[in-house]
């Protein structure tokens, strides 16, 4: 009982440490001032803030969550080199005088397996971003619908990019 | 080196104009609500992303710390329209589906 108490004595403690940190760093970036009274000011505000609410933005947060912050952080750019090879290929789609003939829209559904909350709205997420494909629905049994312009766009799915975001999660069972 | 800079710029300004442009052309050329969506909702986002990766480009024209900060402002921008954009895009999608509108698809026009 009192070994329980203690663990989540400490699991508030970090998710206050990292509220206060990140609630600093945006102050910094924002203001761009570096005398010492605004920079304590950000200091005094960052604490008053981080004590308030540090059980509502990060709330329960682990240092294995700062893991998965770094696996994240190696999954953006692979994200946006797709975004964007994904893009070219949709605009190729639209100024191309026979688009009708190269189009194909058509449903698909598939099982990914995914179980956390916040995997499948990631999944969902890049799905939506990566152009010719949009999600329709997404179940909390990590079951998707999704929208795809062209048979193309539509064959990556779910392959690669699920694996990319159950590897991030560390879901990779 | 600042000629290099300017023609950087303006090729990663003049991409993000045409994706725009690609993304009014794509609403009107797409054939029903749902394939609307995709030019209109995505290709928007590389607009946007190439847009500002041009001015950060042309701020290196006078580098300083201030010019950082402010650039990664610019980029909170873009992290925002890409947290913004798909939501905003699953959003419209589920009020067609709700609504019972069918996706066109290829053999409906055969019929």
């Amino acid at each position: 009982m009192q070994q329980k108490e203690n663990e989540k004595k400490q699991a508030g403690f970090f998710s206050f440490i990292i509220t206060f940190v990140f609630m600093f760093v945006t102050w910094i970036i924002l203001s761009g001032y570096f005398e010492p009274l605004l920079l304590g000011l950000g200091v005094v505000s960052s604490l008053a803030i981080a004590w308030f609410f540090h059980d509502l933005l990060f709330a329960g947060a682990t240092v294995q969550d700062v893991k998965v912050f770094l696996r994240f952080c190696q999954y953006a750019p692979w994200l946006i080199v797709e975004i964007i090879k994904a893009n070219f290929h949709l605009l190729f789609l639209v100024f191309h005088p026979r688009m009708h003939q190269l189009i194909d829209p058509h449903i698909i559904q598939f099982q990914t397996g995914l179980k956390s909350d916040i995997a499948i709205t990631t999944l969902a997420n890049a799905i939506t971003l990566t152009p010719g494909t949009v999600t329709i629905t997404a179940n909390a049994e990590g079951g998707f619908r999704v929208h795809a312009i062209d048979r193309q766009s539509a064959q990556g799915l779910p392959g690669v990019m699920r694996d990319r975001v159950a590897h991030v999660y560390g879901e990779n069972r | 080196m600042t000629i290099f800079i300017n023609i950087l710029a303006v090729a990663f300004l003049l991409t993000g104009l045409v994706s725009f442009l690609g993304g009014a052309v794509g609403i009107m050329r797409m054939p029903d609500f749902y394939s609307r969506l995709h030019p209109a909702g995505k290709l928007d986002t590389l607009g946007i992303f190439t847009m500002v990766a041009g001015l950060v480009i042309y701020n290196f024209h006078h580098l300083s710390f201030g010019m950082v900060l402010l650039s990664i402002k610019m980029f909170l921008i873009v992290f925002f329209v890409f947290l913004a954009s798909p939501t905003a895009t699953h959003s419209i999608v589920d009020a067609g589906m709700r609504a019972g509108l069918r996706p066109w698809t290829k053999k409906k026009e055969k019929e």
